[in-house]
């Protein structure tokens, strides 16, 4: 078979990507350009905006990194969801146009797929537990007869949410989760916060409301906050994905999006793969935050496998679950 | 504290806690649950979190007892070294056996199971892991419950609600072969319990929870048009 160039489009919530990758598994470019609120979270249709006008630059310069023309693409992907419909709809509006432009298929990618995939191509990873963690999402995941499989997830709010918006409301400087977790290195009494864990799922609203009347009563020190909210949160995923992979037996652990960036979450998922005598990967920083690679290389997987959505089926799916999509290139 | 006269036997080892068989007193073979330290979480929550779910869990296997549901005898709370002394239950993990059960007495399994969780339920147990795991048959045919790990002492039908809810998710990543008839059959004995009404309230409930999840497509009708071509 022929290589296929896949051009891959992601845009469910506050960051464009535009990604190309090969059928041999190359990434040939992956470019991003990211929505900055005022103030607040995400608005979505303010996000929305700033993709439909910054998609041409974007495209260009990921053409221009993977030094391809417009004509060697054989393959548009697309995020169809889950995420913010605005997002999604815009995205899928640019990925409708290119592959009529171009004459080439579509394909509608699951973001929570493609935040696994791109974690096992990275990392080289066969059959892993994975954590998957952003702002967005928060699952444990495994795969199992033709689908990845919920073992446990948020019954609430995303653990990238919480960090988030405690940063917000902290007054850290935007994107908040990485300077928490800076703030958090200088942390050095570990305030009681609520643990909750319900069997494997988990809740972190509570957590995040006990965390904000801290902060409110300003009795405690930002940094010890910041430090006690991380360690709570972290230890909560730590306990439902090590009941997993014991549940499992899975020989590799997987932590991938947008949280996986942060290094003492990194080091408690190895020393839990260690504990079982798994491998531990962690998704590259590049491919860690939403990006276009990973819809681009799981638009591929999916299309060699007889994948195709028709643009009269190309609808965005903003609440598409992961356990919904067919896996039909593991076994 | 009595002496422990052999050498403790690791016999499993799951995330949460170690299982010990040893010998403790006047030479009766018993299981040993001790928690485990987790060195990746703080040392200050670890240990509120070890102490709170010993002395938690030694109560709770004790009170469903009184609800009508076989546990394990409790003999000795350690609480200092996180460890429960308890009766040594002799059988087959239901997780493991499933599969080689013929389909009508896979669903008389989980119509009992169905009954006592019921029961537990009745008496104001949530049992908080229910997973095929946590439960033994023995030879005898009578289904021990052994791990009240997570259990908490609750009548709310939101708590029943995410109790059944993650016993169907249990059985959808597991068992999602015969999940569904399984999960009937579960319903059916718990509702010989807890009566028609409050069963179909915790339906409803499971139903609510399933929707609140993020991410549902059962959602998008009851919302706006984001389904919709645009």
């Amino acid at each position: 078979m022929n290589k296929i160039l896949c051009l891959g489009i992601e845009s469910t919530a506050d960051d464009l990507g535009v990604g190309i990758a090969s059928s041999e598994g190359k990434i040939l470019a992956n470019k991003r350009s990211t929505y900055t609120p005022e103030k607040g979270g995400i608005h979505p249709r303010e996000a929305a905006r700033h993709h439909s006008a910054q998609i041409g630059s974007v495209l260009e310069s990921a053409l221009s990194k993977a030094e391809v023309e417009p004509k060697d693409i054989n393959l548009v992907a697309f995020s169809q969801g889950p995420g913010m419909g605005p997002c999604l709809r815009t995205g899928a509006t640019i990925a409708r146009a290119l592959a009529i432009y171009l004459d080439v298929p579509l394909v509608g990618v699951n973001h929570a797929v493609a935040h696994i995939e791109i974690g096992r191509l990275a990392a080289k990873a066969g059959d892993p537990l994975t954590l998957f963690v952003s702002g967005g999402n928060t699952i444990v995941t495994g795969y199992e007869a033709g689908r990845y499989r919920i073992f446990g997830e948020t019954l609430d709010i995303p653990v990238g949410n919480c960090l988030d918006v405690f940063a917000r409301e902290a007054g850290l400087p935007y994107p908040g989760a990485p300077e928490l977790e800076r703030r958090a290195l200088e942390g050095k009494k570990f305030i009681s916060l609520p643990y909750l864990v319900k069997g494997m799922d988990l809740s972190f609203s509570g957590l995040l409301t006990a965390a904000l009347e801290k902060l409110r009563s300003g009795e405690e020190r930002l940094e010890d906050l910041c430090m006690s909210l991380q360690e709570v949160a972290f230890s909560m995923l730590g306990e439902v994905t090590e009941r997993a992979l014991a549940h499992t037996k899975k020989p590799e652990l997987l932590l991938t999006g947008g949280v996986a960036a942060n290094r003492r979450l990194q080091s408690i998922m190895q020393m839990i793969a260690e504990e079982h005598g798994a491998k531990s990967y962690v998704v590259p920083m590049e491919y860690a935050l939403d990006n276009g690679a990973m819809i681009a290389w799981t638009g591929i997987l999916a299309y060699l496998n007889g994948v195709k959505t028709p643009v009269s089926e190309s609808y965005i799916k903003p609440k598409w679950r992961l356990d919904e999509v067919e896996i039909t290139w593991l076994q | 504290m009595a002496p422990i006269d052999d050498v403790p036997k690791l016999v499993a080892k799951g995330a949460e806690a170690e299982l010990f068989l040893q010998t403790l007193w006047f030479g009766k073979t018993v299981l040993a649950k001790r928690r485990a330290k987790k060195k990746y979480r703080p040392s200050e929550l670890d240990e509120s979190i070890l102490e709170y779910r010993t002395i938690h869990e030694a109560e709770i296997i004790h009170r469903a007892k009184e609800a009508g549901v076989s546990t394990p005898i409790i003999y000795l709370v350690d609480v200092p070294r996180a460890t429960i002394y308890m009766e040594y239950v002799e059988g087959r993990v239901v997780r493991r056996m499933l599969d080689e059960l013929p389909e009508d007495k896979r669903l008389n399994l989980f119509h009992r199971i169905g009954v006592l969780v019921g029961k537990l339920h009745n008496k104001g147990i949530v049992h908080g892991d229910l997973t095929t795991s946590n439960m033994i048959l023995t030879a005898t045919d009578r289904i021990y419950f052994v791990d009240f790990g997570l259990a908490e002492l609750s009548g709310e039908v939101e708590k029943r609600g995410v109790d059944l809810h993650l016993m169907k998710c249990m059985l959808m990543s597991t068992h999602y072969r015969y999940a569904e008839e399984c999960f009937s059959s579960f319903l059916k004995g718990y509702q010989e319990v807890m009566g028609k009404e409050a069963t179909a309230e915790i339906v409803r409930k499971i139903d609510e929870i399933e929707r609140r999840g993020r991410y549902v497509s059962e959602r998008e009708n009851l919302e706006d048009d984001d389904n919709q071509p645009k």
